[in-house]
C-alpha cells in the first residue's frame, strides 16, 4: 500500500498542474482582445502539452523523479504549515507585523525545539530568543529601512 | 582597462563598509547548512532598497561571493556542505579535519577560493565588454530566442527531469504574463487583487527560494543539531600558501573548469566543484590519495566553485540572461533599481557596473582574509537549531516581501508561490527554471511582439524568427540542450535499471 503512495501523489500533483495548464490555455485562446494573448497562447500551449504528458506518465506509473511526501513528513510539517498560513495570510495584517511575528516565532520555536518542555530554562531561552529576534527585526525594518507595517493591534 | 578608473569607488567609506558587511555576513550565512547562496541573496534584496544602486549591488555581490566560499566551513568541519557547490569539498576536506588538519583544510579552501574567484572576476572584467559589443547586433528575434534559451537551458540542465524542468520554465513564463498587457492594457489572468499589478519579482524570488527551505526544516520535525564540530588546530598560513603553490596543477584545473562551467547558463557551482575534483583526481600522480584527506581535492573543488561566480554573471550583464539562479536573483536586485542589464549597460551605467565588478575583485581578497579569521567561529552557526533558523527565515521572508511595495499582496504572493514550490519540488520540479521564466518572460514577450510587428511589415513571421545565422545558432543551442538532457536522462535510467536488475 505504501509503495503506491508516491504514485498516487504524482497523479494528484500532475493532475492539478494539468488542470492549471488547460485552464491557462483555454483562457488564452478565448479571452479578448486576442492581440494581448498572443504570447500567452504560445507558452500556454507548450505548458498544457507538457503538463498532460507529465500526468499521463504519472498515471502509467512512469514518474521516476520526486519522492513525494511521506506520512511522517506530513505529520511533522503540518503544525508549522498551519502556523505559516495563519501568520502570512491573516495574522500579519490583522494583528500587526510585530505582534504576529512574535506569536508565530514563539509557537514555531515551541513546536520544533527538541528541548524538554518541562524545564523552565527552555521557556526562558525561547522567550529570550523571540525577544531578541523581534528587536533585530524592529531595528532593521522600522528604524533602518523605515518600513511602515500594518497598524499593531496593541498600539 | 576602464575598470581601473572606477576602482576608487569601491573604497568610499559606505561602499567599503557594505563590502565588508556583505563579505562577513555571507561567510557566516554560507557556513549555515540549509541557507543557500541564492536564498541568502534573495533575502538580502529588501535591505538594498534604501541604498544607491551601486551600493546595493556591492552588498549583494559580496554576499554571493562569500556565501559560496563560506559553505566550505561546514563542509570541512561538519561534513555538511553549506551549499550544493561545496559537496566536492566534503570528500577530502572533512577527512583532513578528522586527521587534525582542519585549519590547513580551511586555509587551503579559502586561498584556493580567492585565487579561483579572482581569475573568474578577471574573466568577467575582460570578457563582458567584448561580448556586450557583440550583443549590440542582437535584434528582437535574437533576444526572443536568447530568453527562450535561458529558460530551456536551465530547465533542462538544472533539473533531474527534462519535461518537468521545461514545465517549470513554462509555469514561470505564464506567471510573468499575469497582470496588464503592456501594449493593449488588457487584463490577463488576474484571478486575485494581489496580482492585479503583475507578480513582483522580489517577493516571488523570496518565496520560491526561502519558503520551501522553511517547510523542509519543519518536515524534519523537532530536531536538534547533532553535528559535531571538529576543533581547529593552529596551522601557519605560510605553509598553506606553499602547499597551494606546490599543487599548481589542481589549482589550475579547478580554476579553468570553474571558469568555463560558470559561462554556461544553468550549470552551477555544484557541477563545477565535482567536475574539477574528478578531473584533478584523474590527472593527479597521487590519485589514490583522493578521498583520504588529500589537499588537492580541497584545492580543486574550492577553486572551481568560486571561479564560476564571476563568469556566471557574464551572460547576465551582457545579454540580460542570468546564468544561474543566484544571477537571476541579482537581476532582480538590478531591476528594482531601474537598471536593465544588456549590451548598453556599460555605456549607460558604468558608474554602477564597474564598481560592482571591482567590488567582487576586492571581495575575493576580503573573503580570504576574513574567512581565515572567522572560519572556526563561523562553524558554530551550525549549532543553531533548525527550528530557530526556520522561524527566522520565515519572519525575514514576510517582512522582506512586504517592504518591497508596502503591500500585503506581495506577502500573499510570496507565501503562495513558496508553498506551491515546496510541493512542486517534492514532485521533481525545480525552482531555477521557474524563476528564469518569471524573469525572462517579459523580455521574451516584449521582443516577440516587437519582432512580430517588424515581421508583419517586412518578411513575415516565419522568415523573421527562423532565418539568419544567429537565430539558427540560438535555436540549435536550445534544441541541443534539450536533446543532450534527454539523452543523459535516458542513459541514467538505463544505468539504474541495469543496476536494479543486477541487484
Amino acid at each position: 500500500m505504501s509503495t503506491d503512495l508516491p504514485r498516487n501523489q504524482h497523479i494528484i500533483a500532475s493532475g492539478l498542474i494539468s488542470a492549471v495548464g488547460i485552464t491557462v490555455a483555454y483562457t488564452s485562446f478565448t479571452q479578448e482582445p486576442a492581440g494581448a494573448f498572443v504570447f500567452p497562447r504560445l507558452i500556454s500551449s507548450v505548458f498544457a502539452v507538457l503538463a498532460i504528458w507529465t500526468f499521463v506518465k504519472a498515471v502509467l506509473g512512469c514518474s521516476k523523479v520526486g519522492a513525494g511526501i511521506s506520512g511522517v513528513e506530513m505529520r511533522n510539517m503540518l503544525p508549522g504549515l498551519i502556523v505559516t498560513l495563519i501568520y502570512a495570510f491573516w495574522a500579519a495584517k490583522e494583528l500587526g507585523f510585530y505582534t504576529a511575528t512574535t506569536i508565530a516565532f514563539f509557537i514555531l520555536l515551541t513546536i520544533y525545539d527538541p528541548a524538554p518542555h518541562n524545564a523552565p530554562m527552555t521557556w526562558i531561552k525561547r522567550v529570550l530568543i523571540t525577544a531578541g529576534f523581534i528587536a533585530v527585526m524592529y531595528g532593521l525594518f522600522a528604524v533602518l529601512l523605515n518600513v511602515f507595517t500594518p497598524r499593531e493591534i496593541f498600539s | 582597462m576602464e575598470f581601473l578608473f572606477y576602482m576608487g569607488d569601491v573604497f568610499t567609506p559606505i561602499n567599503f563598509g557594505l563590502l565588508l558587511l556583505g563579505t562577513i555576513g555571507g561567510l557566516i550565512l554560507g557556513a549555515t547548512p540549509g541557507l543557500s547562496p541564492t536564498m541568502t541573496v534573495a533575502l538580502m534584496i529588501p535591505f538594498t532598497f534604501k541604498l544607491e544602486p551601486q551600493q546595493g549591488l556591492i552588498l549583494l555581490g559580496a554576499a554571493y561571493t562569500s556565501t559560496v566560499a563560506g559553505g566550505a566551513v561546514s563542509a570541512i568541519l561538519l561534513k555538511i556542505p553549506g551549499a550544493p557547490a561545496n559537496i566536492a569539498t566534503t570528500l577530502d576536506g572533512h577527512t583532513m579535519a578528522q586527521k587534525g588538519e582542519g585549519a590547513k583544510a580551511l586555509q587551503l579552501s579559502f586561498i584556493a577560493s580567492a585565487i579561483g574567484g579572482l581569475f573568474g572576476v578577471f574573466l568577467l572584467i575582460f570578457l563582458t565588454p567584448v561580448l556586450a559589443q557583440w550583443a549590440l547586433a542582437f535584434g528582437p528575434s535574437e533576444l526572443f530566442w536568447l530568453a527562450i534559451l535561458g529558460v530551456t537551458v536551465i530547465g533542462t540542465l538544472d533539473s533531474s527531469s527534462v519535461v518537468k524542468g521545461l514545465l517549470s520554465g513554462c509555469i514561470g513564463l505564464w506567471l510573468a504574463t499575469i497582470g496588464f498587457d503592456d501594449i493593449m492594457g488588457a487584463q490577463r489572468f488576474i484571478f486575485h487583487s494581489s496580482v492585479s499589478g503583475g507578480i513582483n519579482v522580489i517577493p516571488a524570488l523570496i518565496g520560491l527560494f526561502a519558503i520551501p527551505q522553511v517547510i523542509t526544516m519543519f518536515a524534519k520535525g523537532p530536531k536538534g543539531t547533532d553535528a559535531e564540530i571538529i576543533v581547529v588546530q593552529h596551522h601557519p598560513i605560510g605553509k598553506a600558501f606553499n602547499e597551494i603553490f606546490s599543487r599548481k596543477r589542481a589549482l589550475a584545473i579547478g580554476t579553468a573548469i570553474g571558469s568555463v562551467i560558470g559561462l554556461i547558463p544553468g550549470v552551477g557551482g555544484q557541477i563545477a566543484g565535482l567536475v574539477a575534483y574528478d578531473q584533478s583526481k584523474k590527472m593527479s600522480s597521487e590519485s589514490a590519495k583522493f578521498g583520504t584527506g588529500h589537499p588537492e581535492g580541497v584545492i580543486a573543488a574550492e577553486s572551481a566553485n568560486n571561479a564560476m561566480v564571476g563568469p556566471s554573471l557574464v551572460p547576465l550583464l551582457t545579454l540580460s540572461i542570468p546564468g544561474s539562479p543566484t544571477a537571476a536573483v541579482l537581476l532582480g536586485g538590478l531591476l528594482i533599481h531601474g537598471i536593465f542589464p544588456g549590451p548598453t549597460l556599460f555605456t549607460q551605467y558604468p558608474q554602477v557596473v564597474w564598481p560592482f565588478i571591482n567590488s567582487m575583485l576586492i571581495g575575493q581578497i576580503l573573503m580570504c582574509v576574513f574567512g581565515l579569521l572567522i572560519a572556526g567561529w563561523a562553524a558554530n552557526v551550525a549549532r543553531v537549531p533548525p527550528a530557530v533558523m526556520a522561524a527566522v527565515v520565515l519572519g525575514l521572508a514576510v517582512f522582506g516581501s512586504y517592504s518591497v511595495q508596502h503591500s500585503m499582496g506581495d506577502v500573499y504572493v510570496m507565501a503562495s508561490l513558496g508553498l506551491g514550490m515546496f510541493f512542486l519540488e517534492r514532485f521533481g520540479f525545480s525552482a531555477a527554471p521557474l524563476v528564469l521564466g518569471l524573469i525572462l518572460g517579459p523580455i521574451a514577450e516584449a521582443n516577440f511582439m516587437q519582432g512580430a510587428m517588424i515581421a508583419n511589415a517586412t518578411v513575415g513571421q516565419m522568415a523573421y524568427f527562423f532565418t539568419g545565422w544567429l537565430n539558427w545558432l540560438l535555436i540549435l543551442i536550445v534544441v541541443a540542450s534539450i536533446g543532450y538532457s534527454i539523452w543523459m536522462e535516458l542513459r541514467q535510467r538505463r544505468y539504474t535499471t541495469k543496476e536494479d536488475a543486477q541487484a
